[in-house]
C-alpha cells in the first residue's frame, strides 16, 4: 500500500495554521473559517480513503494486518539509535486518523457558528489547525521521540486554546495549570523514553513491539529495584500518559480546562488529546504485555479503574455542565485504561485491547456530541450553571434530541454505540478480576445516573424563566450535532474486533447476554433514579444527598485534591524549598555575578586612557610588546 | 614552463585582468557616465567570484614560490564572496562619491589590488612571495583609508595605517631575515626540514609573528585598529576587519602549522597568552564604545582572540574550525557593517544612541543587525554559535580547559555589549529615531546574502565536513 499521500493529512492543517497565523489580520473571519473547514475536509477525505484502502484493499499476511512505514532519519546517534520522522500506518493509527478527522471536522464546522462575532475568530481557527496538525503527527508517529515531540505540540496547542480568552483571569490560570500538570507528567514520559533508548537501543515502535525483537526478548537482562529497567520506563511513560489522559492523581487540570471555548473542549478534552495516553499504552501494548509478565499493565488497570470510579462519583455532585462532562470524560478514559490493563494478547484474549480501542472510538463520537450539545445550550442561555437551566426541550428541539441520543449512548442503552463497546470492556474485566468487574458495573450505573441528571436538569426539570428567550442554534451548529448523533447511534455495529486487535489478526466478538443484561439493567436503574429525582422539580434529590452527609460535600469539592496540591506546592515546595534557594540565588549567586560585572565595567573605564590616539604611543606599545615577548620566550622561558 | 601553467593562477590572473579592464574603462569613460563603473565593477567581480568555483588542480609554480591547494582555493573563494558582498553594500556609497566629487574607479582598483596581494600572500611558497603579497595587500588599504578627501579623520586614518603597517612589516621582515639566517633558505619546504628551536630562530619567529599579529589586531599590536576604523570610510573598515583579517589569519595558521611547526612548544604559549590578552582587552574596550565603528573595531579585536583558540591546537581539527569560523565571521561582520553603512549613508549617523528606536522605524534593518550581533556573540541557532562552539571544542580536545573556560567568560562579556546595541534598537524608544528609509537594491541584496549565510551556514553540516576534509591536506 502506497502511503505517501498521507503526508498531506498533517501537512494541510499545518499550512492552514501558517496561513491563518501569518495573515491573521488580513483575512476576514468568514474566509478564515472557510479555509479551516476546507483544509480539514481534504485531510478527512484522505483519512477515510486511507482507512478504506487499509482495511479492505491492502492484503493481509497470514491473516494479520500489516504495518506500513514511511520514514526518514532526522537525527542519528548510533547505527541503531536514531530519531526518525515519518508515518506509521497500522490498525490503531488508521482508526485514530478517522476519529481525529471526524471530530475535528465537526468541531471546525460547529465553530463557525459558535465563535461567530468573536474578536479572535481567525486566531481561533489557526490554533485549531495547529492542534489538528499536532494530533495527526502524534497519531502517525513511528517512534517514541516523534510521538513525544507531537505530544508536546498537542500540549502547547491545548494551552493556547484553553487560554483562548486571555483577558479572563480564570482561563489563563486554567491554561497554565493544564500545561504545568501535563508537563510534569511528561517529565516522566521523557525519562521513560531515554531509558528505553538506553537499554534497547531504539525508539522505533515496530522494533520495540516486535515479540521476537530484542526489547521484548531480553527485558529480563536489565534489572533495577525488583523490576526490569524497561518496566520502570513503561511506568514512567504511563505517567506521561496519565497526565495527558487525566487519570488520578494527575487529572486536576481537566475540569479547569473547561474554561476554553466549548468546541475546544469537545475536540481536545473529550475526543482526541485526552485519549493520547490510552493511545500511547495501546501503541506500546506488546511491550507492556510481555515485559515483566505484564506487571505494569496491572498498574494501568487499577489506576484506570480507580480514576473511573473516582471521577464518576465527583461528576454526580457538580453543577457546571461542562465540568460534569469533564469528569465523565475522565471516568470513561479510566474505563479504557482499565480495559487495556486487563487485556491479553492473542486472539480472543486480546478483547480488552480491542474493547479499549472500540470504546475510544465510540466515546469520541458521543462525548463530542455531548460537549457540542452543551455548547449549543450555553450559546442559548449564556451560562454553564445547571441550576440556572431547565425546560429547554421546548426551545431547542434538535439539541434536545441529539443530547438525549448521546446520553443514552454513554449510559450503555442498546443498540446505541456505547452499549457495544462498554459491553466488551465488561466482558474483558469479568474475565480478569471480580474487583475490577465490580468497579466497572458500579461506574456504568453511576454514569447513567449523572448523565441523566444532567440531561433532565437541562431539558426538563423546573421551568426556568430566561432573560432572553433561548432559541435553537443555527444550522452550522445543529448540523454537526445531527451528524454526530447518527454516528453515536450506528458506530456500535462496526465489527470492530475484526479490524483492531492486539495481534492485528482479529477475532469474532460475541455478545455475552448475561453480562450485557447486567450492564443494561444497572444503566436503566441509574436512568430511572435520575428520572425520579430530576425529571420534575422535587426535593427528593436534596434529601438523598443529605443522607450521604460529608461524603457528598467531599465529592462536590472534588475530594479536596486541588486544595491538597495547592498546599503541597504553595506551603511546602514554594515556602520551604524554593524560597531559601531563591534567596541563595539572589544574594550569593547573583550578587557575586553582579560584582564581577561591575568590576568589569570599572576596569573598562580605567584602561580607556591607554588608547590615546597618538601614533607614537602605539608604536611604543608595538615595539614594547615585541621586546617583552622576546624577553619572555627567548630568555626566561628557555632557562 | 609553458603558458598553460599560468592557468593554475586563475584567481590571480582573472582578478588582475578585471582590474586592468576597470582601469581602462575608467580612463575612457566619459565623465557623465562614470557612475556606471559601479555596475561594471560588480558585474566583473561577480563573474570572477563565480569562475573561482570551477574545479582546479593542486599546483606549485615558479619553483615552489607559489602554491595552491584545495583549501587555499576554498579560502580564496570565501574571500571573493566576502568582497562581493562588500561591493554590493558599498555600491551606492561609491556611486555617490563618483557623482559628487568626479572621482573615478580607484576605489575598486585599490580594493582589488589589495585582494590580489592577499591571494599571493596566502598562496606563497616562500617568504619573499609572502612579503610581497603582504605589502601589496596593505599599501592600497592606506590609500583607501584616506579615501574621503577633505575629511581630517580619514587622512589621519590613512597616515596612521601606513605608518603602523610600515613598522609592522619592517619588524616582520627583520624576523624573516633571522629565520633565513638560521636556516639558510626562504623556501617554506626547505625551512621545515632544518628549523630548530634556537634562540635566533625563536626571536625571528616572534618578530615575524608580530607583523601578522598587527594585521589580525592582536593585543598589543592592535592600537591602530580603532582609530583607523573610525576614520576610514565604512567599506574600508569593513574590508580591514573582515577580508584583510581573514586572509592574515589564514596565512598565519598555515605558517604556524607547517613551516614553524618545530617551534610549536614556543608558539603554543605565545598564542595562549595573546589569546587571553586579546580577548580580555578587546572586550573591555568594546564595553564602553559609543561610535559604532569603534565598537565593531574592538569587537573584531576580541573575535581575533577567539580565533587563536583554534590556532593553538596545531591540528586538522584546528584548521577546519578556524577556516569555518572565519567564513562565518565574514558573513556576520559584513552584516553588521552593512547595517552601519546603510544607516550612515542615509543619515550620516554612526553612534549607538542614534540606533535607539530603530526597530520601530526600520524593523527589517534592525532584525538584520540583531542576527549579525547574535552571530558575533555566538547565540544559537545562528551560525556564530557553531563557529565558536567548534573553536572551543578544538581547544578543549587538546586539553586547554582553562583557556576555554576563560574564553567562555569572554563570550559572556561580549554578549553584554552586543546586547547593548540590541537594547538600543529594540527596547529604547529614542527621541529622534532614524526615520524609515528603503535601501537601494544592491544594499538589500548584500544584506540578504549575509542573512542567508548567518542562518544557513551553521545548520548546513556538510559544509563543515567539507572544510574538515580539505584541511587534511595541510601538513
Amino acid at each position: 500500500m502506497n502511503i505517501g499521500y498521507l503526508l498531506l493529512v498533517p501537512l494541510i492543517p499545518l499550512l492552514v495554521f501558517l496561513l491563518l497565523g501569518v495573515f491573521n489580520k488580513r483575512i476576514t473571519p468568514a474566509v478564515s473559517g472557510l479555509i479551516g473547514v476546507a483544509g480539514l475536509a481534504v485531510s478527512t477525505g484522505l483519512s477515510y480513503y486511507a482507512a478504506f484502502q487499509y482495511f479492505f484493499v491492502a492484503a493481509k499476511v497470514e491473516g494479520a494486518y500489516q504495518a506500513f512505514v514511511l520514514k526518514g532519519v532526522w537525527m542519528r546517534f548510533t547505527e541503531t539509535l536514531h530519531i526518525d520522522m515519518g508515518l506509521l500506518i497500522d490498525p490503531i493509527s488508521v482508526m485514530m486518523l478517522v476519529v481525529v478527522s471526524t471530530i475535528s471536522l465537526m468541531v471546525h464546522i460547529y465553530s463557525r457558528g459558535y465563535m461567530k462575532g468573536d474578536a479572535g475568530y481567525t486566531r481561533f481557527f489557526a490554533f485549531l489547525s495547529l492542534f489538528t496538525f499536532s494530533m495527526y503527527g502524534l497519531v502517525l508517529a513511528t517512534n517514541l521521540f516523534q510521538i513525544y515531540i507531537f505530544w508536546e505540540l498537542v500540549g502547547v496547542s491545548s494551552f493556547l486554546l484553553i487560554g483562548y480568552y486571555y483577558t479572563k483571569h480564570s482561563a489563563v490560570a486554567a491554561a497554565k495549570k493544564a500545561f504545568i500538570v501535563t508537563r510534569f507528567a511528561d517529565f516522566g514520559f521523557l525519562i521513560g523514553i531515554l531509558i528505553i533508548g538506553f537499554y534497547t537501543g531504539t525508539f522505533d515502535f515496530e522494533s520495540l513491539n516486535d515479540p521476537q525483537g530484542p526489547a521484548i526478548l531480553h527485558w529480563a537482562s536489565t534489572s533495577f529495584m525488583g523490576l526490569s529497567a524497561i518496566s520502570w520506563a513503561l511506568i514512567l511513560m504511563f505517567m506521561g500518559g496519565a497526565g495527558k489522559s487525566a487519570l488520578f492523581p494527575l487529572h486536576i487540570w481537566l475540569p479547569d480546562a473547561m474554561e476554553g471555548p466549548t468546541p475546544v473542549s469537545a475536540l481536545i478534552h473529550a475526543a482526541t488529546m485526552v485519549v493520547a495516553g490510552v493511545y500511547l499504552v495501546a501503541r506500546l501494548f506488546p511491550l507492556y504485555f510481555f515485559v515483566d509478565e505484564g506487571f505494569v499493565l496491572q498498574i494501568v488497570a487499577y489506576v484506570g479503574a480507580f480514576s473511573s470510579l473516582f471521577a464518576a462519583i465527583i461528576a454526580i455532585t457538580q453543577t457546571d455542565i461542562k465540568r460534569i462532562l469533564a469528569f465523565s470524560t475522565m471516568s470513561q478514559i479510566g474505563f479504557m485504561m482499565m480495559a487495556l490493563g486487563v487485556s491479553g494478547f492473542a486472539g480472543h484474549e486480546g478483547i480488552g485491547y480491542m474493547a479499549s480501542m472500540f470504546h475510544l472510538f465510540t466515546h469520541a463520537m458521543f462525548k463530542a456530541l455531548l460537549f457540542l450539545g452543551a455548547g449549543s445550550v450555553i450559546h442559548a442561555v449564556h451560562s454553564n450553571n445547571l441550576l440556572q437551566m431547565g425546560g429547554l426541550r421546548n426551545y431547542m428541539p434538535i439539541t434536545n434530541i441529539t443530547f438525549l441520543i448521546a446520553a443514552l449512548a454513554i449510559a450503555g442503552v442498546p443498540p446505541l454505540a456505547g452499549f457495544w463497546s462498554k459491553d466488551e470492556i465488561l466482558v474483558a474485566a469479568f474475565a480478569a478480576s471480580p474487583l475490577i468487574y465490580g468497579i466497572g458495573v458500579v461506574v456504568a450505573g453511576l454514569t447513567a445516573f449523572y448523565m441523566f441528571r444532567l440531561y433532565f436538569g437541562i431539558f426538563w426539570g423546573k421551568e426556568t424563566r430566561y432573560a432572553h428567550a433561548p432559541h435553537e442554534s443555527p444550522l452550522s451548529m445543529t448540523g454537526p450535532l445531527l451528524v454526530l448523533a447518527v454516528l453515536s447511534a450506528v458506530v456500535g455495529f462496526i465489527p470492530f474486533s475484526q479490524f483492531v486487535a492486539a495481534d492485528r489478526i482479529g477475532f469474532v466478538a460475541q455478545l455475552h447476554w448475561e453480562l450485557a443484561g447486567v450492564a443494561v439493567a444497572v444503566g436503566l436503574l441509574g436512568i430511572g433514579l435520575a428520572w425520579r429525582f430530576y425529571k420534575t422539580e422535587n426535593a427528593l434529590a436534596g434529601r438523598f444527598a443529605q443522607g450521604f452527609g460529608p461524603l457528598y460535600t467531599w465529592a462536590s469539592h472534588k475530594f479536596y485534591l486541588d486544595e491538597l496540591y495547592l498546599f503541597v506546592t504553595r506551603q511546602l515546595i514554594f515556602k520551604r524549598i524554593s524560597a531559601p534557594i531563591a534567596y541563595i540565588d539572589k544574594k550569593w549567586v547573583d550578587g557575586s555575578m553582579e560584582g564581577i560585572g561591575n568590576k568589569t565595567v570599572l576596569i573598562a573605564s580605567k584602561i580607556k586612557g591607554l588608547q590615546s590616539g597618538r601614533l607614537q604611543d602605539y608604536a611604543f606599545a608595538f615595539i614594547g610588546g615585541v621586546v617583552l615577548l622576546a624577553l619572555v620566550f627567548v630568555y626566561l622561558w628557555t632557562l | 614552463m609553458d603558458l598553460s601553467t599560468l592557468l593554475l593562477m586563475r584567481h590571480e590572473g582573472i582578478l588582475l585582468l578585471i582590474t586592468l579592464l576597470l582601469l581602462g574603462a575608467d580612463l575612457f569613460m566619459p565623465a557623465g557616465k562614470r557612475s556606471s563603473l559601479v555596475h561594471l565593477a560588480l558585474l566583473l567581480f561577480g563573474l570572477h567570484t563565480a569562475l573561482g568555483f570551477l574545479p582546479m588542480e593542486e599546483s606549485s609554480l615558479f619553483g615552489g614560490m607559489f602554491r595552491s591547494t584545495p583549501l587555499i582555493y576554498f579560502f580564496k573563494n570565501a574571500l571573493n564572496i566576502g568582497v562581493f558582498i562588500l561591493l554590493l553594500q558599498s555600491a551606492d556609497w561609491v556611486k555617490e562619491k563618483i557623482l559628487q566629487q568626479q572621482r573615478g574607479a580607484e576605489f575598486f582598483l585599490l580594493l582589488f589590488f589589495s585582494l590580489l596581494g592577499m591571494y599571493f600572500m596566502i598562496s606563497a611558497g616562500d617568504f619573499l612571495m609572502f612579503y610581497i603579497g603582504l605589502e601589496l595587500s596593505t599599501l592600497p588599504l592606506a590609500a583607501l583609508a584616506a579615501y574621503e578627501i577633505g575629511k581630517r579623520q580619514s587622512s589621519e586614518a590613512g597616515i596612521k595605517l601606513v605608518l603602523s603597517a610600515g613598522l609592522a612589516s619592517g619588524v616582520s621582515l627583520f624576523g624573516i631575515s633571522m629565520l633565513y639566517a638560521t636556516t639558510g633558505s626562504i623556501y617554506f619546504e626547505a625551512i621545515i626540514g632544518v628549523l630548530s628551536s634556537s634562540p635566533l630562530a625563536i626571536l625571528g619567529m616572534l618578530l615575524f609573528f608580530a607583523g601578522l599579529a598587527f594585521k589580525i589586531s592582536l593585543v598589543p599590536f592592535h592600537f591602530w585598529t580603532a582609530d583607523v576604523y573610525e576614520g576610514s570610510p565604512i567599506p574600508v573598515a569593513s574590508f580591514l576587519s573582515v577580508i584583510s583579517k581573514g586572509a592574515a589569519v589564514f596565512i598565519l595558521m598555515i605558517l604556524l602549522f607547517t613551516v614553524l611547526k618545530p617551534l610549536m612548544p614556543v608558539w603554543e604559549n605565545l598564542v595562549y597568552g595573546l589569546a587571553l590578552l586579546t580577548m580580555f582587552v578587546g572586550n573591555l574596550f568594546a564595553l564602553r564604545q559609543q561610535n559604532m565603528k569603534r565598537f565593531l573595531a574592538f569587537s573584531s579585536v576580541a573575535q581575533a582572540g577567539f580565533i587563536l583558540l583554534g590556532l593553538i591546537t596545531g591540528s586538522q581539527l584546528g584548521t577546519a574550525t578556524v577556516v569555518y569560523f572565519v567564513l562565518i565571521y565574514i558573513f556576520s561582520n559584513l552584516a553588521a557593517f552593512g547595517v552601519v553603512q546603510a544607516i550612515s549613508l542615509q543619515t550620516g549617523k554612526e553612534n549607538m544612541d542614534d540606533y535607539e528606536g530603530l526597530y520601530r522605524t526600520n524593523p527589517l534593518l534592525s532584525l538584520v543587525m540583531l542576527l549579525a550581533l547574535f552571530s558575533l556573540a555566538g547565540i544559537p541557532p545562528v551560525a556564530g554559535f557553531f563557529g565558536k562552539f567548534f573553536l572551543f571544542t578544538a581547544a578543549a580536545s587538546e586539553g586547554y580547559y582553562l583557556l576555554v573556560f576563560l574564553a567562555v567568560v569572554n563570550a559572556t562579556i561580549s554578549l553584554y555589549y552586543y546586547l547593548l546595541v540590541v537594547r538600543a534598537m529594540f527596547v529604547r524608544k529614542g527621541e529622534h529615531p532614524v526615520p524609515y528609509f528603503r535601501n537601494a537594491g544592491y544594499m538589500r541584496l548584500g544584506l540578504a546574502i549575509t542573512v542567508i549565510g548567518i542562518l544557513v551556514l551553521g545548520l548546513y553540516s556538510p559544509l563543515y565536513d567539507y572544510i574538515f576534509e580539505l584541511s587534511a591536506a595541510l601538513k
